[in-house]
């Protein structure tokens, strides 16, 4: 699998999502700064977490308007793979590769905690390395992350079976409380209609290792690399 | 601004008759509106140290692992492999009370930049507040404040928040403190010093442009408060964390280049202190053309530039055939970049602006003349012994009420706020461990840290609060199996011009010196503020340690979540102290008789058996004792590991309750498999340790077999922050 | 009636998100911006019929809770 990791200003966990893509697909991504345009030869496109432009604005929104986002366009309408965690789910949407919007937080607080999310197909790239209905832990720290949508978009996602990830109680319950930032219908990530473009609040990356408490945010990273093998 | 300059304009800007008569002796003239800007904020007390510095001395500095003690942006220590940890605590109290939120942001801003300078990483944030009354609502509005100041600025430039601690007393209604520690890594054989070098190399600008931001912010943090403070307002500096992950970035990808002969950031007093320093330590001259700054208002005037405090701010030395390469990164991350001076064999600092001179002070005097005062100062009274204290409660309703109060209670509501993993090498997380713990990339050690004080203690007994802070931060970080290596320093404490409180401080860094050398923990940075008062009321004095400690193997790191089916064991002399308890505080409403005593040798022979055991796998677990005494310990235990607790009576002759909320130094809880093995050891090295009880159930059973479900102690301990907070 | 209450940053104070915004601009293309600087609209209903004491009410509304005078600065605006 050959992955590039796009970096714009303000951008933070590019190198969290270095270590887990390089542990899964045993070499290291290649880091690219927002002014390049070249994406040949990448598998995976994967927009990292962090503060892009700051969050100033709105969270994504410079970053969504940026010269490498038409090149991640041009790889997504190829059918090339294309991940976003957290600030990267913020620009795709904002880009419009994904449908819908991020708000604050219901709290209006930053929430860094770990959460537990159900996956709800395994069918895609990202998830074949789950069984349906696994429910996994994840770290998640975001200001914005109240995933919401018009109730046709959401009949949509749901009807085309788009939801990737929901946050669940740890018994994989999709409860009020389980969703602590308030996401519509508990969605924590979804798919492109394709299923080769998703994005996710929270941060498996960072739970890729025992020594940091888990590894179980692998599947996702051990998924991408079997199914993008050269 | 056009005023003329004398003695009574130098009493405004803080600078005493005797000070400024020193001023006119140097310059041999009337200093310039603009120089006695500079005289009055390096020879403020936050830049000079005026008060502190001949009792400063009297701290421990040095050790085979020291590579760079107090005098730079920040300590340096190796840690192994080849690394240094850089780390260094600073205060933002002033600050943070006009404005909590920007205050704290900003307070994030300059000690990360102290630690990067070095060409350190930061890898890792940390923060100790106190508060004043939570009932008031001012006090609401300073906790969200400043919670979301820190937090904001941590989370938007990717430093994970993993340690602090939250206090709350009357004493600091008035006067918060928020003190920040930074910690970065960096290759031991490439730090990054401030000395200038190199006579006719360009001085280099680079960062946010100047405003005027602050100006004589280093002055207010001298100053106690009035009634008009609100009045001093404007001052207040706004952070861009933005603009300080992009300088991060860019300066770390200039240091991995020969291009910098120094660098440092503009902190306190800007332009002014970073100039005068760097060409003051390397014993040049700097010529500065102000014109060639990068401001952000017009009509900015020499006085302004050279005082403001606008943030995201670093100036530094180049070679002159790296300026290309060095504007080329900074051009890259869209940061400004400008040539503003060079380094002259004059020895001097020469400032012009448009066209004219508006400074020209020799450094040696600046710098050697500074005001250095031996303040008169008064011991504190020793305080009275604590009679015998009867128990109006009960063990269970004490434990209930302790584990739920505003200093004990959980601090999930403010660690939930600061993203505590970026970076992914966050091993232990705030609440998991004594210390956080956090790896170091492509290396199998991790660094352990945390921040310590009780200033309780330390009111009562500056000289035994001062040695338990130190004693506390190396006991936490024991606890973790790591071995403490060095401390950073933040001195909080009120007017020094009052010898009761100057009395204060030195009682603290002889009681610090004494336990810094009995641990082998030196102190390699650190910061002081003074004039914490307000109306003449002090705060609880408050030498906060910041300590750090290496684990050769980080999967070694020791958790407080006992093991399933393990005996725990108590470590260290129990003698029921419960003077400045916090049982005596909460439960029998007395802040009376004399902290617990530090016994060193004891603390020593202690911690350095409780490392032993868990490097050699024989403790599965460790908590150590500290606020609300042995009970809480446990009981913080059975939380963090969600597992029920059972406890034996404890057979010696003391009441219950002095027996478990009673605050004695120098012991640990340890979770052990084999505890008759345990305690053969501790006495072959003539270490007291007895048995506690064990993990068995789902409650934790009292001596005595008086149950509290997790679910009801859960609930006591979690409570109050929400609660206070609004959810 | 309604009271439009304008919330801004005073005049020197720094601006990140203006400043971040102002150099996305310029990457899109718009060279000839110099500076943008952000604000916050806030809409008050009130059931006051007196503009002269709406706009007044409005104003202390602001002082007290809706500008941060320490650093921003508000302009009141009554509309029926």
């Amino acid at each position: 699998m050959k992955a590039g990791i796009v970096v714009f200003p303000g951008i933070n966990r590019e190198r969290d999502m270095a270590i887990a893509l390089a542990q899964a697909a045993g070499s290291a991504p290649r880091m690219i700064w927002h002014r390049e345009t070249d994406l040949e030869g990448l598998d995976l496109v994967v927009i990292p977490g962090g503060f892009s432009y700051g969050d100033y604005l709105r969270c994504g929104a410079m970053a969504a308007r940026s010269p490498v986002m038409d090149a991640i366009r041009a790889h997504a309408a190829r059918g090339g793979a294309v991940l976003g965690v957290c600030n990267g789910f913020q620009i795709l949407i904002e880009a419009g590769l994904l449908p819908g919007a991020l708000l604050r937080n219901a709290s209006l607080r930053f929430l860094s905690c770990d959460c537990w999310l159900r996956v709800e197909r395994t069918d895609t790239i990202f998830t074949d390395h789950w069984q349906r209905g696994a429910v996994f832990r994840s770290p998640m720290a975001h200001g914005d992350g109240n995933y919401f949508a018009d109730d046709p978009t959401l009949d949509r996602l749901e009807g085309e079976g788009l939801v990737a990830f929901r946050y669940v109680t740890e018994q994989g319950e999709a409860t009020t409380t389980a969703c602590r930032n308030g996401s519509v219908r508990n969605i924590a990530g979804i798919l492109s209609p394709n299923r080769r473009v998703l994005g996710l609040m929270p941060h498996p990356e960072d739970l890729v290792d025992p020594l940091m408490g888990g590894t179980d945010g692998q599947p996702l990273f051990h998924g991408l690399a079997a199914a993008l093998a050269a | 601004m056009a005023r003329d300059v004398n003695a009574s304009l130098a009493r405004e800007f803080g600078l005493s008759a005797e000070e400024y008569g020193r001023v006119l002796s140097i310059l041999g003239r009337t200093p310039s509106f603009t120089e006695l800007g500079i005289f009055s904020v390096m020879w403020s007390e936050h830049c000079s140290y005026k008060s502190s510095r001949v009792w400063l001395k009297e701290l421990p500095t040095k050790a085979p692992w020291v590579i760079h003690g107090p005098g730079e942006n920040a300590g340096v220590v190796a840690v192994g492999d080849g690394l240094a940890a850089i780390f260094k605590m600073e205060s933002h109290n002033h600050p943070s009370y006009i404005e909590p939120y920007q205050g704290a942001a900003t307070g994030v801003g300059g000690i990360l930049r102290d630690v990067f300078t070095m060409g350190a990483r930061p890898i890792a944030n940390l923060n100790a507040l106190r508060f004043g009354d939570p009932a008031l609502p001012r006090t609401r509005n300073t906790i969200d404040g400043v919670v979301r100041g820190i937090g904001d600025y941590g989370n938007c430039v990717g430093v994970p928040t993993v340690g602090g601690e939250v206090n709350f007393h009357p004493a600091y209604n008035g006067n918060p403190l928020v003190n920040a520690m930074t910690v970065g890594v960096a290759p031991a054989n490439r730090i990054f010093l401030s000395a200038a070098a190199g006579i006719g190399n360009p001085v280099v600008y680079v960062g946010s442009k100047t405003g005027r931001d602050g100006i004589h912010g280093a002055t207010m943090a001298s100053a106690e408060f009035a009634e008009d403070s609100e009045e001093k307002r404007p001052t207040v500096q706004v952070g861009d964390p933005f603009e300080e992950k992009l300088l991060i970035e860019a300066c770390l990808e200039l240091m991995a280049t020969d291009a910098i002969v120094s660098i440092q950031d503009m902190g306190a007093a800007g332009l002014t202190s970073s100039s005068v320093e760097m060409a003051g330590k390397g014993g040049v001259g700097i010529a500065i053309d102000l014109d060639r700054v990068p401001q952000r208002e017009a009509d900015m005037t020499a006085y302004e530039m050279m005082l403001s405090e606008s943030q995201e701010r670093m100036l530094m030395v180049l070679r002159p055939d790296r300026e290309a390469l060095a504007r080329s990164i900074f051009e890259k991350y869209e940061l400004d970049f400008a040539v503003i001076g060079t380094l002259t064999a004059t020895g001097r600092i020469v400032v012009r602006h448009r066209g004219r001179v508006e400074a020209d002070i020799p450094l040696e005097p600046l710098a050697d003349q500074a005001p250095l005062y031996h303040r008169p100062y008064s011991e504190t009274p020793a305080p009275a012994p604590l009679g015998a204290v009867t128990d109006p409660l009960g063990v269970r309703a004490s434990l209930l009420r302790l584990i739920g109060c505003p200093d004990l209670c959980s601090r999930r509501w403010v660690w939930d706020q600061y993203d505590a993993t970026v970076g992914g090498q966050t091993v232990r997380r705030p609440g998991s461990a004594d210390a956080a713990v956090v790896k170091l990339e492509d290396s199998r050690r991790a660094l352990a840290l945390t921040v310590d004080c009780t200033p309780r203690y330390c009111k009562a007994d500056p000289e035994a609060g001062g040695a338990q802070a130190v004693a506390e931060a190396w006991r936490n970080i024991t606890a973790t199996g790591a071995t403490p290596l060095a401390i950073t320093d933040c001195m909080n404490f009120g007017n020094p011009e009052k010898p009761e409180i100057m009395g204060q401080f030195a009682a603290a860094i002889r009681g610090m010196a004494a336990a810094c050398t009995a641990l082998d923990f030196p102190v390699v940075s650190g910061n002081v503020s003074f004039y914490n008062e307000t109306e003449g009321r002090p705060i609880l004095p408050a030498p906060c340690i910041g300590g750090l400690g290496v684990l050769e193997e980080a999967t070694q790191a020791a958790r407080i979540a006992p093991p399933a089916g393990s005996e725990l064991l108590l470590v260290g002399a129990v003698a029921g102290h419960l003077g400045q308890s916090l049982w005596l505080r909460e439960v029998a409403g007395s802040e009376d008789g004399p902290p617990p005593p530090v016994n060193l040798a004891a603390e020593r022979r202690n911690g350095d058996f409780v490392r032993r055991m868990i490097l050699t796998g024989k403790a599965g677990a460790c908590h150590d004792v500290a606020d609300g005494g042995v009970l809480v310990a446990v009981a913080e235990m059975a939380l963090a590991g969600s597992v029920g607790i059972e406890l034996d009576a404890p057979e010696i002759a003391m009441p219950a309750h002095a027996f478990w909320f009673g605050e004695d130094q120098g012991c640990y809880v340890l979770a052990v498999e084999n505890a008759a093995a345990v305690l053969a050891e501790a006495a072959a090295v003539s270490v007291p340790a007895r048995r506690l009880g064990r993990v068995r159930g789902e409650d934790l059973k009292l001596a005595g077999g008086v149950p509290i479900s997790l679910g009801e102690l859960r609930a006591a301990h979690e409570a109050f922050l929400p609660s206070l907070m609004g959810g | 009636m309604k009271a439009v209450v304008s919330v801004t940053l005073k005049p020197g104070v720094l601006d990140p998100q203006g400043k971040a915004i102002a150099q996305a601009l310029h990457n899109l293309g718009f060279s000839s911006v110099t500076d943008v600087r952000v604000g916050k609209r806030i809409t008050v209903q009130t059931t006051e019929t007196d503009p002269a004491a709406a706009h007044a009410q409005a104003e202390e509304m602001a002082r007290k809770l809706l500008a941060n005078t320490v650093i921003e600065s508000f302009q009141v605006e009554i509309v029926p």
